[in-house]
């Protein structure tokens, strides 16, 4: 008992999806079809071959009828296998439209008890593809599932979006964030600049403000993650400027204009397999901003200062 | 042209995002080379692909993707379709290589 009303809102959404979710989106768009001029023999083949239960007859894009595997035990039991399809085949057949809600398949399941419905796009009444119970419990399955995943990332309960301007009355207001990020952790490269990205749309910025920062921001963690042992990246947010101060305990960088040429890199061949390293970190990230300065010696780290003036 | 249209032109699976395929496709990018895609791809671009680890979704969550197309039929770490999923970053896999699913994509009308 407890299961099932555990399990009622579930059966709920899944009714609510199928509102939703179009028949084309759910239907096997990979349909076989025959001709009206093939044989019975044919159709056994097909049937047999694909193990489906029943073929769409199609000329040129246009359904004509549809044979069952019912259709196909009478020949057998009658020896007619040598008649043509158009002979056999069933020429009033129930249809869908692609752009018809999942829910009238479901209906039309239950009303006709037909195994498949050939699927029509409604403008040039030409076969899209074909439906079967399989296809819809599938489609059902794979929505209810990203349903889930989009619930579980939602908990997070949002913020409430604030402005530096109006919300903290100064004659000048910054807010600095920090973030460490550690080396070699690949899996984790992009996480910070996601988390600064979040805080300042957060703030009331738009994406296309801080695309350009963010860019940045990305380039330089990815540099902390391949060559150093740990890094802090640190913003410092004011209304309408953004600077973030990039400071590790890498291994420094030797020969700076070298380092800010395009296509340099000193990243080993692994960490280029994963598509970084491929010399273009430095440059993007001096293009992508409006000031940018490095200090760097051998063993003793590196400091990058970068800043983007927004609007 | 919306990325539903891409997904069906195209007949990619739809890893992430299939709520998601009303999004319009501004245009398309194809490398390996994340900073080459961060420097030259753009807001709305579907991005096409070999690399599945979760930087990608990192990268296409900073130059607000369309959607990242995966190609070779190469499956994804779970943690990028994790990423994918949280920030509503579609994934489309497809059999093909790079080559074919680029100039596939360029005969759409994507450019």
């Amino acid at each position: 008992m407890k299961e099932r009303i555990e399990q009622l809102p579930r059966a709920k959404k899944a009714q609510q999806l199928s509102y939703r979710i179009m028949i084309g989106e759910a239907m096997n768009k990979k349909v076989l079809t025959l001709t009206a001029g093939h044989t019975m023999m044919d159709v056994r083949t097909v049937l047999r071959d694909h193990r489906i239960s029943g073929v769409p007859i199609v000329e040129s894009g246009r359904l004509l009828g549809i044979v069952s595997i019912e259709d196909l035990i009478n020949c057998l039991r009658s020896g007619a296998m040598e008649k043509a399809v158009k002979d056999v085949m069933t020429t009033e057949v129930v249809t869908l439209f692609a752009d018809e809600p999942l829910s009238h398949a479901i209906h039309k399941f239950g009303k006709h008890g037909f195994g498949r419905f050939p699927v029509l796009d409604r403008a040039t009444g030409k076969v899209a593809g074909i439906i079967t119970k399989k296809d819809i419990i599938r489609c059902l399955l794979k929505s209810l599932q990203s349903l889930y995943h989009a619930k579980e990332s939602r908990r997070k309960p949002p913020l409430k979006t604030c402005s530096l301007v109006t919300d903290f009355p100064s004659d000048g207001t910054t807010l600095t964030l920090k973030y460490a990020v550690k080396g070699g952790d690949f899996r984790k490269a992009g996480e910070k600049s996601d988390l600064l990205k979040e805080s300042l749309l957060r703030l009331g910025y738009s994406d296309d403000e801080i695309r350009r920062l963010i860019i940045a921001v990305l380039e330089a963690e990815m540099n902390l993650v391949v060559f150093t042992g740990q890094g802090e990246i640190r913003a410092q947010i004011e209304p309408r400027r953004i600077s973030v101060k990039v400071t590790d305990d890498g291994p420094g960088i030797p020969d700076i204009e070298l380092a800010m040429r395009p296509g340099y890199s000193t990243a080993p061949d692994f960490v280029r397999e994963l598509g970084f390293g491929a010399g273009m970190g430095l440059p993007n990230i001096k293009s992508s901003t409006d000031e940018m300065r490095i200090e760097s010696s051998p063993g003793r780290g590196t400091n990058l200062e970068f800043s983007v003036v927004l609007g | 042209m919306t990325l539903r249209e891409v997904v069906e032109a195209l007949d990619l699976r739809v890893l992430v995002g299939r709520d998601l395929l009303g999004k319009t496709v501004a245009g398309g990018y194809a490398s390996d080379v994340l900073s080459d895609v961060l420097t030259h791809s753009g807001k709305g671009y579907v991005w096409v692909t070999v690399q599945i680890h979760p930087n990608v979704s990192a990268v296409a969550m900073a130059k607000d993707l369309a959607a990242i197309i995966i190609t070779n039929g190469r499956s994804p770490e779970a943690e990028t379709l994790r990423k994918a999923e949280q920030k509503k970053i579609p994934v489309l896999v497809s059999p093909w290589s790079t080559y074919k699913v680029a100039g596939k994509l360029y005969e759409l009308g994507i450019e």
